[in-house]
């Protein structure tokens, strides 16, 4: 089992985090990750992404061009990574703010409207973790056990009070989530 | 099994030295290593272990520090990337000849000048052939994980002590910002005074009765007493060249094509050979762990075996000169890099080795 995905966004919609706790989670299910940041110029402008690779092997390249699953949550990012995604491989975006929508046809497209989700379990924080909800709702590589260990490492103990809400805002994105 | 937590190379560097015992740590922020400053305030090491952490007014001062704390027999260290190490030459140039032990983690950016804080491997001549001036060489690791980056503070260290010579930590943006599981080896205590008069005891710890004052310079203004220095350190490099190679091959046992990386380049590389292997091409690949030393001897070998070598680095084009040369000419070496922050697909490097190998 190998992995390939990219995150990407707006700085402060959570797009590092997500990545960060994704790849936390995975350590939990005793995989091998990398996580690599955009640290450059880009980063300055505004957007930020972050590449997480998942594997049960030993990881060689930490930096792919082409991407089992791209998860692009503002404009910039769905027209910078679309073409990136592998034939057969998957879209998850958010489509608020999308004035032109994904499309291609060879791969799976899913829609996530995370601010409502977020909106709903009431803190706008959790916005990310709606969104990775989705992702593992269409694959779903993690054992929920394992997400709990994941959130558990990445929040701080005085912050214990918010594990339960992520957890309502992962499994409401995993309802939320509609394959197009 | 020990407990593994997420995090960038540059915290790896951070947390390992805290828990490796070092005394010291003096430096400078600079994108993209400033994350190794940022954990060590963050951690506070001089409530638990005593460790000073000091942010110098520049580069310049960072080493001088690390002189001033290795003169005393203590394990200090700096980090920066490209152009703060440039400004640092000067004072490595100095450890080397007072031959005093500590730590320096470079990790690189593009250049010259300000060039780019995007990735790169172009400060490879800088590090591994001088960088500051006169006859000197400083041990050169080049981790290609966040493992590495922990473990090689470690190594770093006893390799300085072991040898009394800087320890250059040549890492890349790729591996100081990336973050990999990182296991959290057995930790070691700071010296106590008796430890440091034992392992350095030319370290000026203060003059007992017993002995001659210990003097640390690099100035030997006679000329047959700077060439018997010269030749002393010489004699040094010779055995540090003979005893602390260090190198990783992955399927180079059977290959009949090697391609030589370091640092993030070596991962690429590795998936590079995975590709040419499932396409039936015997290719293997050998990362130098040490850079100085470099694996001269085993690249030799392997040239008598093989029908061309590769030399895969971000930069212009500069291991590969060290390649040529243990090579000797007994088979064709290959270049490609790339530059500015770019960095090669796997597939890019495959049709690149295709086209110097007239392979279909």
């Amino acid at each position: 089992m190998k992995e390939e995905i990219i995150i990407a966004g707006f700085g402060g919609q959570g797009v590092l985090s997500m990545g960060k706790i994704l790849a936390y989670c995975a350590i939990m299910q005793d995989m091998e990750v990398t996580w690599m940041p955009s640290y450059g110029p880009e980063m300055r402008g505004g957007t930020a992404n972050v590449c997480v690779i998942i594997s049960d092997k030993k990881i060689s390249s930490p930096i792919v061009t082409k991407y089992d699953t791209v998860i692009a949550l503002n404009q910039q990012s769905l027209d910078k990574f679309e073409a990136s995604v592998k034939p057969g491989g998957l879209l998850i975006y958010d489509p608020n703010g999308i004035n032109n929508p994904p499309t291609r046809t060879d791969i799976k497209i899913c829609r996530i409207d995370a601010i409502n989700v977020a909106a709903q379990v009431g803190n706008s924080k959790v916005y990310n973790m709606a969104v990775m909800g989705a992702f593992l709702k269409m694959k779903p590589i993690i054992s929920f056990e394992n997400i709990d260990k994941g959130l558990a490492k990445c929040i701080p103990a005085r912050y214990a009070d918010l594990i339960s809400l992520n957890k309502a805002a992962i499994e409401e994105g995993m309802n939320a989530v509609e394959e197009i | 099994m020990a407990e593994k937590i997420l995090m960038k190379g540059n915290e790896a560097i951070a947390i390992s030295a805290i828990r490796n015992g070092a005394d010291g740590y003096f430096g400078y922020p600079i994108t993209p290593q400033s994350e190794v400053m940022e954990t060590l305030m963050k951690e506070r090491p001089w409530l638990t272990t005593g460790m000073v952490v000091l942010q110098a007014e520049s580069e310049t001062s960072s080493i001088n520090m690390v002189y001033g704390g290795a003169c005393c027999g203590k394990k200090v260290m700096t980090s920066s990337s490209s152009p703060g190490i440039s400004l640092m030459c000067e004072g490595i140039s100095y450890l080397a000849g007072a031959e005093l032990p500590c730590v320096v983690v470079n990790c690189q950016r593009g250049g010259p000048g300000l060039g780019t804080i995007q990735a790169s491997q172009s400060d490879y001549n800088q590090c591994v052939k001088g960088g500051g001036h006169g006859d000197y060489n400083a041990i050169v690791l080049a981790p290609a994980s966040a493992q590495d980056m922990y473990d090689h503070v470690d190594l770093g260290f006893d390799l300085a002590f072991k040898y009394r010579t800087p320890v250059i930590i040549l890492a890349d943006g790729i591996i100081g910002q990336m973050m990999e599981k990182v296991e959290l080896r057995e930790e070691k205590p700071r010296m106590t005074a008796e430890q440091i008069r034992e392992i350095a005891p030319w370290a000026t710890t203060g003059k007992p009765k017993d002995r001659q004052y210990n003097v640390i310079t690099s100035l030997a203004m006679e000329s047959d007493v700077h060439e018997k220095f010269n030749q002393k350190l010489g004699a040094k490099y010779a055995q540090i060249r003979e005893n602390e190679v260090r190198y990783e091959t992955y399927m180079a046992d059977d290959a009949e094509y090697i391609f030589v990386a370091f640092g993030c380049s070596s991962r690429i590389c590795e998936a590079v050979v995975d590709i040419l292997r499932e396409e039936g091409i015997k290719a293997g690949l050998l990362r130098p762990v040490t850079l100085f030393p470099f694996p001269t001897v085993k690249l030799a070998e392997l040239s008598e075996k093989v029908k061309s070598m590769m030399s895969i680095e971000l930069n212009m084009g500069q291991m590969v000169d060290d390649v040529r040369l243990a090579v000797n000419g007994k088979c064709p070496v290959g270049f490609y890099g790339r530059q500015g922050g770019n960095i090669f697909t796997p597939e890019e490097i495959v049709a690149e080795f295709k086209k110097f190998n007239n392979l279909k």
